[in-house]
This record gives structure tokens, C-alpha cells and sequence, in this order.
């Protein structure tokens, strides 16, 4: 029965245009196309998107939430990418 | 929900990132103590992914049986209006049980596992749905009491400390509200109505109001599950608290619709400001989770035979996907 199941897709929707798609969940589905319509029934039974995208959960590529602090080190120490790094002296404006 | 990738990469990693060492478990506690959401991937223990699997699964069957007592309704509503009302509803239940078991499968268990477990009794679901469904009036006390207590239980899952879960709540959640004001509008108009709707709904109020309060699950000198749940922050508030809750609100909703909650020894305490209610039936609760409710047999019956006329669609949509992608290449 388990090697039957349709293939797990994750659902992206945009509440309206403007924004982004967002993770709403996901759907089972044998295909694209019936991904797309079981995403619609799913999670947009009260207009909440003007657009849907759906993926195969298998074809997205994840960081491992274990090497997070590795993988995010690189930007730990450069706080001089941020503005309140520098000292500007009192009386400039518009800065 | 990245659920097949977990699936298949976590084979080998996992034995060794499965250790329960003290610090472990220790790191874990400080997450869920600071209030961070747990995702997916995240290391979690054995027994914090086991108990979301059972609850969530759990609830997830719950969404999909619950459309059985009110899909006996949706060809004998009363007018089309009601009809069109009662099979969005029962269309949202259907969609409850979806996200439910999207949020289950982030832990690692198939959506097959589940549904098998479901069909073999191996896997429970809330009680509540294995009363019948006998006057139109049910409908509304479902929608009123059933849907009522289940918006008590889901509200502070909403903060559940495991991200999926507590995503698919508010999703719920939001819905859920709908249910509950269709449900307590049936009421009204039939409480308003005739002598004969009047006493429907009185009817369906003496049969659903004992089976609501016991939703809220067994009383916390009873529940085996609840203070491992709390202190992991799936659960925060305790069945009796919720039960209270429930009771406190909806006895006034009852008066106002001028019908008598079947309970003799129900009162008003001025000093806690709370209503006291009379001795639940447990050993009724018991029987009816044990599998000998009323429509146990039924339930499960029906679940089955939907599973198994369904199998030849799932294989043409299997088959029709197949062909198309062997076209393609």
C-alpha cells in the first residue's frame, strides 16, 4: 500500500498581488496538475490567493537546521553591514 | 512540510542524531521553555515526535469521520440555503483533516500509515462522532456544542509548541468559527420555531450537551498524557480547565435560547464565578472509546467502504500520470 501513495507536494499561495507566495502546507496528488487543483480546494476555499505554486516536497533543497549556527556564521560578525554601525554627529540630517 | 526528504536522508544520519544525551534533552527543553517553535527538522525526542504523531493523527481522523453524522443531513436539509451551508461545512472538516495530516507527516509518518491505522481501529478518533445524528436540530447542536468545544480545544493549540501543528491550527481555527454560529443560528430558528421544532431542539440539546463535555477527554486526575504534554508546551491548559470554559460560556447561550441544559445538579457559584456541573458519565466515555457506541460500527464501516470504492480512482489518476510523464520523455 505505502509505495502507492500519491507523490507529497508543498503549496505555496499569494494572498493577493504585492506579496510573495507563502508556505500554506501541502497535498498529496499523482500529478502537477492535480496538485495545483487539490491546493486550490485545499487551502484557498475562501479566496484567500490570487495565485498558487506547488513543488514535489522531494525536489526542494533544505539547510539542516543542526548546521544552522555553521552555515549563518559568516554574517555573525560583520556587524558593519548594518546602518546603526556607523556614528554620525549630531546636527547632520537627512542620513 | 519537507516530509519525503526527511524520509528518505534521515536513514543513516538519524541513528547518530537520535542520542538522547542529557544535554540534549536539556537544549531541548530551554527552546520549548524560551517559546520557539520546533520545525521539521529540528532534533526533537523520540517521545515529543511519538506523542504529536498519536495527537495529531488523532485529530486529523477526527476531522475525517466527524463528516459522517453531518453528510447524513446534506440530501435531507431543510432548504437549499441549509444544504449549500452544510456541505461547505462538511467540505472544511474534509479540509481540517488535510492539514492535519500534512502537519502529522512532517514527523515522519506516512499519509498511508495513518489512514491504515485509522481503517484497522488501531488509531483513535474523538468520540463525539459515534452518537447519531436523528433530528435536523442535531445539526445544529453539533455545529453549536461539538463545534463550541472543539474551538475551546484548538485555540491554545494555536501556540503549540511544534510549528506545523500550531500553523495548521490557526488555519483551522479561523474556520472553525464559521461552524459554530451556522450551528447556534439552527438553534435559534428552531428554538423560536414551532412547538414541535422547539422540542427538536430541546431534543438534540439533552443528547449532545453530556457527549460535548466529554471531548475535553478524561478529568486531569485521569489523563495519563497531560503533564509531559504541558511541560512541552503541546498542551496549555488541562481537560478540566477547558471543560470549565466550555460550560461557563455556553450554559448562558443556552438560556438565551431559552432551552434547559439536561443537567440537574448545574448551578451558578457566586464566590468562584463559575457554573458547577453534575458527575460526568465515564463509564459511557469508556465504552464509547472502547469501539461499543453507538455508531462505532458504523463509523468505521463507512470510512472503509469509501476507502476501498475509491482504490480505482486513485490507480486511474496514478496510471494517467504515468502515461502522460512517459509521454513526455
Amino acid at each position: 500500500m505505502t509505495n502507492q501513495e500519491w507523490p507529497l507536494y508543498e503549496v505555496f499561495i499569494r494572498t493577493r498581488s504585492g506579496l510573495s507566495h507563502r508556505h500554506a502546507g501541502s497535498v498529496h496528488a499523482p500529478d502537477d496538475q492535480m496538485a495545483l487543483d487539490h491546493a486550490r480546494d485545499t487551502y484557498t476555499r475562501r479566496n484567500e490567493g490570487v495565485s498558487i505554486w506547488v513543488v514535489r516536497s522531494d525536489r526542494i533543497v533544505a539547510s539542516d537546521p543542526a548546521e544552522s549556527s555553521a552555515l549563518f556564521e559568516p554574517a555573525e560578525d560583520k556587524i558593519y553591514r548594518h546602518p546603526t554601525f556607523y556614528e554620525i554627529p549630531e546636527g547632520v540630517e537627512n542620513l | 512540510m519537507y516530509t519525503q526528504g526527511l524520509d528518505q536522508q534521515g536513514k543513516t544520519e538519524n541513528r547518530r542524531d537520535s542520542l538522547e544525551t542529557p544535554e540534549r534533552l536539556e537544549a531541548f527543553q530551554a527552546r520549548i521553555d524560551a517559546e520557539e517553535k520546533i520545525e521539521a527538522k529540528d532534533w526533537m525526542p523520540e517521545a515529543y515526535r511519538r506523542t504529536l504523531i498519536r495527537q495529531i493523527s488523532q485529530h486529523a481522523h477526527s476531522e475525517i469521520i466527524g463528516m459522517q453524522p453531518e453528510g447524513n443531513w446534506l440530501t435531507r436539509a431543510p432548504s437549499l440555503k441549509r444544504k449549500a451551508i452544510l456541505l461547505a461545512k462538511v467540505q472544511d472538516e474534509a479540509g481540517h483533516g488535510l492539514y492535519l495530516y500534512g502537519a502529522a507527516e512532517t514527523l515522519g509518518i506516512s499519509r498511508d500509515r495513518m489512514v491504515a491505522d485509522l481503517l484497522s481501529g488501531k488509531a483513535k478518533y474523538s468520540s463525539i462522532f459515534n452518537y447519531p445524528t436523528l433530528n435536523w436540530a442535531d445539526i445544529g447542536a453539533i455545529g453549536w456544542l461539538v463545534d463550541g468545544a472543539a474551538i475551546m480545544n484548538q485555540i491554545p493549540l494555536c501556540r503549540c509548541s511544534y510549528g506545523p501543528y500550531a500553523r495548521a491550527m490557526v488555519r483551522i481555527c479561523k474556520e472553525e468559527s464559521f461552524h459554530q454560529r451556522q450551528g447556534f443560528e439552527i438553534m435559534h430558528v428552531m428554538a423560536n420555531g414551532s412547538e414541535d421544532q422547539k422540542a427538536m431542539a430541546q431534543d438534540a440539546l439533552n443528547r449532545w450537551w453530556w457527549p460535548s463535555l466529554m471531548m475535553f477527554g478524561p478529568s486531569d486526575k485521569d489523563s495519563k498524557h497531560s503533564a509531559q504534554s504541558m511541560a512541552w508546551k503541546i498542551k496549555r491548559f488541562s481537560n478540566d480547565e477547558l471543560r470549565q470554559k466550555f460550560v461557563d460560556v455556553t450554559v448562558p447561550q443556552a438560556d438565551f435560547l431559552g432551552l434547559t441544559v439536561p443537567d440537574p445538579d448545574l448551578r451558578f457559584d457566586e464566590t468562584s464565578g463559575h457554573y458547577c456541573y453534575g458527575e460526568i458519565d465515564w463509564q459511557e466515555f469508556h465504552d464509547v472509546i472502547a469501539g461499543n457506541g453507538p455508531c462505532n460500527r458504523q463509523r468505521m464501516e463507512t470510512r472503509r467502504r469509501a476507502q476501498d470504492d475509491g482504490a480505482w480512482v486513485r490507480e486511474a489518476a496514478r496510471a494517467y500520470a504515468a502515461k502522460h510523464a512517459a509521454k513526455a520523455a
